[in-house]
């Protein structure tokens, strides 16, 4: 147990394939250690019960529990070690990870190589400052996920949902069918950040009204929610309440689906560079973050809307720590900032650096607004375009990608070139 | 001639569908999908609209009650949701279990199957 080459803190989608990636790139599984906090791995899958998983990774729709149980598979296959109940307290800069286990105790190991793979957790009511009473009965949806699936209660019957997220849609439909009623999902913004497939088959299935430009704006109830004040607000006017659009709607619950906030304490505790676009740490395409060796993948890097694309982007962090360790890096040429312009609220890797064994790179990145007919660009900060692509419409709860070819950043590699910068044009307007 | 628009819920990518039918309700032509599985999705949708239907049934195991994910392995019809819904509540399920056992045989429809999600020891 103290002498181990690569840890990997957290469990589930992100650190299962990491740890499967490592070992299928030559480390010996016992130089391998997954932390998890829970008393099983898999993560939060293990609480999404709903099918739409794997349609990229594996060919097929499969459930939550039933993705993370192939990967828990595949780490079992491999005899890769996973310490449950295992929670990380510490990590430094220098890769020294301090944990605490009913098994280990309290437990240092300084490995040559760790992958941060912690995930995320949701906002709550705290974040939101909404006014009214503090009742029981306000829940965040992941939380009244996690009492419907895991634990098997109901945490309410009359039910109103604010924020349009992916969770809050699912559960929607989820305390729909456990005979619940779900009077209105409320969306500040003008548009729903969760997927288009998630609006049709969880509220429109229904007739689930879904109230856009609209928030709670009050609280009602002693020991527990009577009622919530909604309204409508004005975009014009900082997302302001309307005076006069005021509906009190009767209901024992209030679910919470208003984002999702990278759990970096770990990392800003080791010094790491955070990014304030994506909440995680900055990276290099191989997810490495600013403090060498540590890499950073899944949803502690930046929220992703598919856990495919967590998988996907765990492989590059699972094989660049396995390269480092095996001594099979290829040493840096240059180093390339990735900027934002017109329209991309983020990108991940956050910087590019070229090596002597350069391959394509994919850049993922998410748009600021709702836009239809658009052209991404990815073009050098002296003007030469490197990519460009369009797309009939994009929408900041889509992610996209963008693969930079790797005979194009050879070439960057002997000519003066400051940065990529990535932006947008559009064709058609931007939509209502 | 009447037209309606879909938003595609077989991937992620969600592509909004137009749908042409005839005075008959007919499928004459489906536009806006970007493979095959959206127009036969378009197609089901109108004619006769299915889902896959995912819940939870309490499973005896020698660690105390603990919930087991179930799905129907195939989709169901959308208006049976939930009469199946009923089905399952009243269901119970025993340790050890595997993902990909069959709980319910001919469950809605003949030849769907509600099946496990997840092993239990």
């Amino acid at each position: 147990m103290t002498d181990k080459k690569l840890i990997i803190i957290g469990g589930g989608p992100a650190g299962l394939a990491a740890a499967v990636a490592a070992r299928d790139r030559g480390l010996d599984p016992e130089d391998i250690l997954v932390l998890e906090r829970d008393s099983e791995p898999g993560g939060i899958l293990n609480q999404c019960i709903h099918a739409g998983f794997g349609l990229h990774r594996f060919g097929e729709e499969l459930t939550g529990p039933e993705y993370s149980g192939r990967y828990i598979e595949m780490a079992r296959e491999r005899n890769i070690p996973i310490l449950t109940n295992a929670m990380a307290l510490n990590l430094s800069a220098d890769r020294e990870v301090t944990f605490v286990s009913p098994e280990t105790g309290y437990t240092t190991i300084r490995a040559e190589a760790v992958i941060l793979a912690m995930g995320c957790r949701e906002r709550t009511r705290g974040a939101l400052g909404t006014p009214g009473t503090r009742p029981s009965g306000v829940y965040t949806a992941g939380c009244a996920q996690r009492y419907v699936n895991i634990e098997g209660f109901m945490p309410g019957h009359r039910v109103v949902i604010l924020g349009s997220g992916d969770i809050g849609l699912i559960m929607a439909r989820r305390m729909t069918l456990e005979g619940a009623k779900v009077l209105a999902v409320c969306e500040i913004m003008p548009y729903s950040g969760g997927l288009a497939r998630n609006i049709a088959q969880c509220l429109d299935d229904f007739g689930i009204p879904l109230k856009l430009s609209h928030t709670v704006t009050e609280i009602h109830g002693r020991d527990r929610v009577e009622a919530v004040t909604i309204a409508a607000v004005d975009e014009a006017n900082g997302r302001r309440p309307i005076p006069g659009t005021e509906e009190t709607i009767p209901c024992d619950t209030l679910l919470l689906s208003v984002g999702l906030i990278p759990e970096n304490e770990l990392t800003r505790g080791a010094g790491i560079s955070i990014s304030g676009a994506t909440s995680g740490a900055d990276v290099n395409q191989f997810r490495e973050t600013s403090a060498p060796g540590i890499y950073a993948c899944g949803n502690v890097l930046h929220v992703h809307d598919l856990v495919d694309y967590v998988s996907e982007e765990a492989v590059i962090a699972g094989c660049a720590a396995a390269d480092r360790i095996l001594g099979k890096s290829a040493p840096v040429l240059k180093s390339l900032p990735v900027s934002t312009g017109f329209g991309i609220r983020y990108t991940v890797p956050e910087r590019i650096d070229l090596t002597e064994a350069q391959e394509d790179v994919r850049i993922f990145f998410r748009v600021r607004d709702v836009y239809k007919k658009v052209q991404f660009f990815i073009e050098t900060e002296e003007g030469e375009v490197l990519v460009k692509r369009a797309k009939s419409a994009a929408a900041p709860g889509e992610m996209e990608s963008l693969t930079i070819p790797a005979d194009k950043l050879k070439e960057l590699a002997g000519a003066d070139c400051a940065g990529l910068k990535i932006y947008l044009k559009e064709a058609g307007g931007s939509a209502s | 001639m009447t037209t309606r628009e879909l938003t595609c819920v077989v991937c992620p990518a969600g592509c909004r569908m137009t749908v042409t039918l005839d005075e008959g309700g007919a499928v004459l032509s489906v536009e806006g999908n970007t493979c095959k599985r959206g127009k036969d999705y378009a197609i089901s949708e109108i004619t006769h609209p299915v889902r896959t239907l995912t819940s939870t049934v309490p499973l005896t195991t020698a660690e105390g009650e603990k919930m087991l994910p179930v799905r129907t392995d195939k989709a169901i019809p959308k208006e049976k949701l939930f009469e199946a819904m009923a089905i399952i509540r009243k269901s119970k399920a025993s340790a050890p279990v595997h993902t990909g056992d069959v709980l319910i045989p001919d469950f809605i429809e003949p030849g769907t199957n509600l099946v496990a999600c997840k092993d239990f020891a």
